[in-house]
């Protein structure tokens, strides 16, 4: 082979693997668009139904229960057990738990700051968000890693 | 210690209430499947339960009952606040039924078909929901006439 059809070569073998590797990977940037658009409205539409029914109930604390729904649970354990397989999704269940754990430590320290503060209900709520996470990790760093 | 159902809370609730949560929710599921694509289901699993909407949720409640109230002339400020308050504590029983409803999924998702556990699941949780709600009413309604009875008996000592 000359040295000019050599160098040819290369640089058409190159270009094909950029192309390829280009084709494969928008590929799996778009299935995983699709997947998540997927989850996104099947997560809303499940999410705002317990919204919905939650809004039915008085008292106020008796509606609250559904703001634990396991909405978001149903959706991504059911996505995820019917592609990744039921052990894959158990696997996120046990999870779950120490994230429900960490979940009633956000709704009590919630309800304090909102009770006994003069803090607005969002400025309340997004306080509270880094108890969740640091209850959330601390539980999986102890229980589930 | 009753529950009333009321579709005038459905209502009078505005449309983009129901927009908010939807958008809130569906992010937080797209997330949490993006989580456990990208660092494994161990750590996706948490986020199953984030409290995405909780803040919105909340925001919403207060802002509905701070209205129903300022339409009478008075001052909602502290009656959204508490109102949002009885709606986190009501969160905080359901999230003790969501620890059911997760190791219910987490043990019986090899075993059975999924739709079947997940709606098992979901009852367990409706079911346990109720009566932590129920034992807690009880209590609370308990220690009220405790200390009305304290009171009383104090005024009559005197």
């Amino acid at each position: 082979m000359t040295r000019a059809r050599s160098r040819r070569y290369t640089r058409n073998l190159s270009r094909f693997v950029t192309e390829y590797s280009y084709a494969v990977s928008m590929k799996w940037v778009r299935l995983l668009l699709e997947e998540l658009a997927v989850r996104f409205l099947v997560g809303g539409a499940i999410v705002s139904a317990f919204a919905v029914i939650g809004n039915l109930f008085k008292p106020k604390t008796f509606a609250g229960l559904f703001g634990a729904a396991p909405s978001v649970a149903i959706a991504t354990l059911a996505m995820t057990a019917s592609k990744e397989g039921p052990a894959y999704a158990s696997t996120e269940a046990r999870s779950m738990l120490a994230g429900a754990a960490a979940l009633w430590a956000f709704c009590v320290v919630a309800a304090i700051l909102l009770k006994r503060t003069n803090l607005k209900a969002f400025a309340s709520s997004l306080s509270a968000i880094p108890v969740w996470f640091a209850c959330a990790f601390a539980l999986f760093w102890i229980a589930i890693r | 210690m009753i529950v009333k159902v009321s579709f005038a809370a459905v209502r009078e609730t505005r449309w983009y209430g129901y927009v908010i949560r939807f958008f809130f929710g569906g992010a937080i599921t797209a997330i949490a499947g993006w989580i456990a694509h990208s660092y494994g289901p161990e750590v996706g699993g948490l986020f199953l339960a984030f409290p995405a909407i909780f803040p919105a949720t909340a925001t919403l409640v207060a802002s509905h009952e701070k209205r129903k109230k300022q339409s009478k002339g008075m001052n909602g400020e502290r009656r959204g606040s508490d109102a949002a308050a009885a709606e986190a504590a009501g969160a905080a029983l359901g999230s003790l039924a969501l620890l059911a409803f997760a190791a219910f999924a987490w043990q019986f998702l090899p075993k059975f078909r999924s739709p079947l556990v997940l709606a098992a699941a979901t009852i367990v949780w409706m079911l346990l929901s109720v009566i932590f709600w129920v034992l807690w009413r009880r209590l609370k309604l308990s220690r009220i006439r405790g200390r009305r009875h304290k009171h009383l008996s104090a005024q009559t000592a005197h």
